[in-house]
């Protein structure tokens, strides 16, 4: 404990503080590029794969067995896949973007899943409504269904948020300068783990929990809505 | 470019790779049920503990459900030993999927608490159903079948989650890669052989776990979502 | 020529064969009721005639133009000339009263949005709702619901209404206010097909009724005859059994 105390005022430096600073910009900046894309991308595969004609069927398997795989390979393996990949192709050897591509695809197949979900959470009966209306299947998706669907997609996706904020902690593990990579720089420079850990998980606790709150809270107020 | 795949030579790894697969699973139910235990006494205290209890059990979930594993993992390998603590890879890895599977079993079971009906429970008073048969045939029968979905569905990210243990050395799957990776340096065939087993064995489980949920629990479950 | 007409016509829902070699004419102008125990099929008729099932095999023609109900054209036509409401009301949750009945025909037919809005807002006041529409779809009474949807069925200027057991899903004291719309439609003579359980409504404004059962049509008589003196013994035994629950 002594040890601590003596370390403190030696461990916050201005530049370990800008330090610290900019690799939490970095796990913020993975979760985000990653959820966005996540929410785009995923979204219009959750919208293929309700279609219903033939010649998309192929595309419909495709969906399927996309979502399946990337939720059943854990983060990290699929991290060191997509680094070696890269490695043998030579395409790149910038770290992050190999982190933020991994990301990106695997946040696809989640927030798709939940996307689905949410349209599938919303009565055949409307559809039928508006169907025999001669609503085409994208109006119905516009007008009708994400308009209702979005109270059911939108909390287990802020859980996502946060599940991904921490799942970045894994691109550590092949150099993304990341929070728990900063922390792993700090310890080998000889500041305590007790410390450098402590602080990042400090830190990635400010980044969750605003989310965490937000997403409880709205879940709270739609819920009370519907009812 | 130019680059080949050749599985010939990570296949001969095969059965050392299975049996690493054999420890993931060890520590996934492992983990899994040590999670289900203390999740569950902090589910009752957060539905029937007094406050100063009740928030305790608050500030554990909310700390570990907004903290990385892996980090948390970190602190108790590498912190711990200043206070004389010294943990193995294995036990640490065990220890802290523990803790974080309390946290989130916590939170899924106290759901299912909340979701017993006051209705059901008169219905099987005006019956004259003593304590335990209303426990026996309306409450548990109910939670179980609103529980188990998404206690399954987290045996699963927990069966993923597993792999972080070969960044501390403990040699299941991942870690059984590692090596392989180390000896023969075919990167790329080991770890997508790798991510199969991974398919395969949660594909399984998934299976099972439906299978189980359909015929014990009436759950409504599917293989492929 | 008849306003519809169904031929041979046959539908299954996955494997369950629920529309069985149908042969129906419709006059325009005429309310024809279908009745029968449930699973009888009325309800399959109605969904297929607006394509939310597709027949397997036979063939129906409307105003004299066949219709294929796989041909997105046809359907989107078919469509434009009958109009459905449904047991359930399914108006759309996401949108206020005046929005549910105004959307399809800004939206999908493209009319005049001031026009639209004005003819709405008359139908509405038609089916005793003109207070009512601001209000979403979930603080109104099932009723309510019910003779908004009729709004939103009519406001899509249809030739031919198709009513779903539209009273079924209603509490008894909200059953005469919907029935007391379809009697204003009736006497403004609107071709309508009706499924219905309230048989003395059916026997008021049918001028035929059809029963059904297991998926094929039994007997077409005028009202008079199917209730008072049926020629087959399956709809005797109907609606003698319905008369005595009464």
């Amino acid at each position: 404990m002594e040890r601590l105390l003596e370390e403190i005022p030696s461990f916050f430096t201005i530049w370990n503080i800008i330090f610290l600073g900019k690799a939490m910009g970095v796990t913020f900046l993975l979760t985000a590029i990653g959820c966005l894309v996540g929410f785009s991308v995923g979204g219009l595969l959750a919208i293929f794969r309700k279609t219903k004609s033939i010649l998309l069927l192929p595309l419909r398997f495709f969906i399927v067995i996309y979502t399946e795989i990337f939720r059943r390979v854990p983060f990290l393996v699929s991290l060191l896949l997509m680094f070696y990949v890269f490695q043998i192709l030579k395409v790149s050897d910038n770290l992050f973007l190999i982190a933020t591509i991994t990301v990106c695809l695997i946040a696809t197949a989640y927030i798709g899943e939940i996307i689905r979900s949410g349209i599938e959470s919303i009565n055949q009966t409307q559809w039928d409504a508006a169907e025999a209306m001669n609503f085409s299947y994208f109006q119905v998706l516009k007008e009708v269904i994400f308009p209702q669907a979005w109270k059911v997609i939108l909390p287990p996706a802020f859980s996502f948020f946060i599940m991904f904020i921490k799942d970045t902690a894994l691109a550590s593990q092949i150099g993304v300068m990341e929070l728990t990579f900063a922390a792993k720089i700090l310890n080998n420079k000889g500041f305590s783990p007790l410390l450098s850990f402590g602080t990042i998980l400090i830190l990635y606790f400010i980044l969750s929990f605003p989310l965490d709150r937000f997403g409880k809270y709205m879940e709270k107020k739609l819920v009370a809505n519907r009812n | 470019m130019g680059y080949t795949l050749v599985y010939t030579q990570v296949l001969e790894f095969f059965p050392y790779l299975i049996r690493g697969a054999l420890i993931s699973l060890q520590i996934a139910i492992l983990a899994f049920f040590g999670g289900m235990f203390f999740g569950l006494i902090f589910a009752t205290i957060r539905t029937f503990g007094n406050k100063l209890m009740n928030n305790l059990v608050i500030w554990y979930v909310t700390f570990f459900t907004n903290t990385p594993q892996l980090v948390q993992i970190y602190f108790l390998f590498f912190a711990l030993p200043e206070f004389g603590i010294l943990l193995s890879p294995f036990v640490a890895v065990l220890v802290g999927m523990t803790l974080n599977a309390a946290a989130y079993l916590c939170e899924i079971q106290r759901a299912g608490f909340l979701s017993i009906r006051q209705n059901e429970l008169d219905a099987a008073k005006t019956l004259n159903f003593t304590l335990t048969q209303q426990v026996k045939y309306v409450i548990l029968p109910h939670i179980m079948k609103v529980l188990f979905p998404p206690l399954s569905n987290h045996y699963i990210i927990m069966t993923l989650g597993t792999s972080m243990a070969a960044i501390f050395g403990v040699e299941e799957l991942t870690g059984r890669a590692f090596n392989i990776n180390s000896e023969t340096f075919r990167s790329v065939e080991i770890f997508s052989l790798t991510a199969l087993v991974y398919i395969v064995i949660t594909f399984i489980a998934t299976f099972l776990l439906a299978l189980i949920g359909r015929y014990f629990f009436k759950a409504k479950m599917r293989i492929i979502q | 020529m008849s306003q519809i007409e169904i031929k041979s016509l046959n539908a299954y829902y996955d494997k369950l064969h629920v529309l069985k070699d149908i042969n129906l004419n419709v006059e325009k102008g005429e309310i024809l009721s279908l009745i029968g125990p449930s699973g009888s099929g009325k309800s399959s008729l109605l969904k297929m005639l607006v394509g939310l099932l597709t027949p397997k095999s036979g063939e129906v023609t409307l105003n004299n133009n066949q219709v294929n109900y796989t041909n997105k054209t046809d359907l989107r036509k078919i469509r434009e000339q009958i109009a459905i409401v449904f047991q359930q009301y399914n108006l759309f949750q996401n949108m206020n009263v005046l929005k549910n009945v105004c959307i399809a025909p800004t939206k999908i037919q493209k009319r005049n949005q001031k026009e639209v809005e004005d003819q709405a807002v008359s139908l509405l006041e038609k089916v005793g709702l003109k207070d009512k529409l601001k209000s979403y779809p979930d603080e109104l009474s099932g009723g309510q619901q019910q003779r908004v949807a009729i709004a939103r069925a009519l406001c899509l200027n249809p030739e031919i209404l198709l009513l779903d057991e539209v009273t079924s899903a209603l509490d008894p004291e909200l059953v005469q206010e919907v029935l007391d719309a379809i009697r204003i439609l009736a006497a403004e003579g609107m071709t309508m097909l009706i499924v219905s359980h309230e048989m003395s409504f059916v026997k008021e404004v049918s001028s035929r009724v059809v029963f059904m059962d297991n998926g094929s049509i039994i007997e077409i008589n005028e009202p008079k005859i199917i209730f008072e003196n049926p020629k087959e013994k399956r709809t005797l035994d109907f609606v003698s059994k319905i008369l005595k629950d009464k």
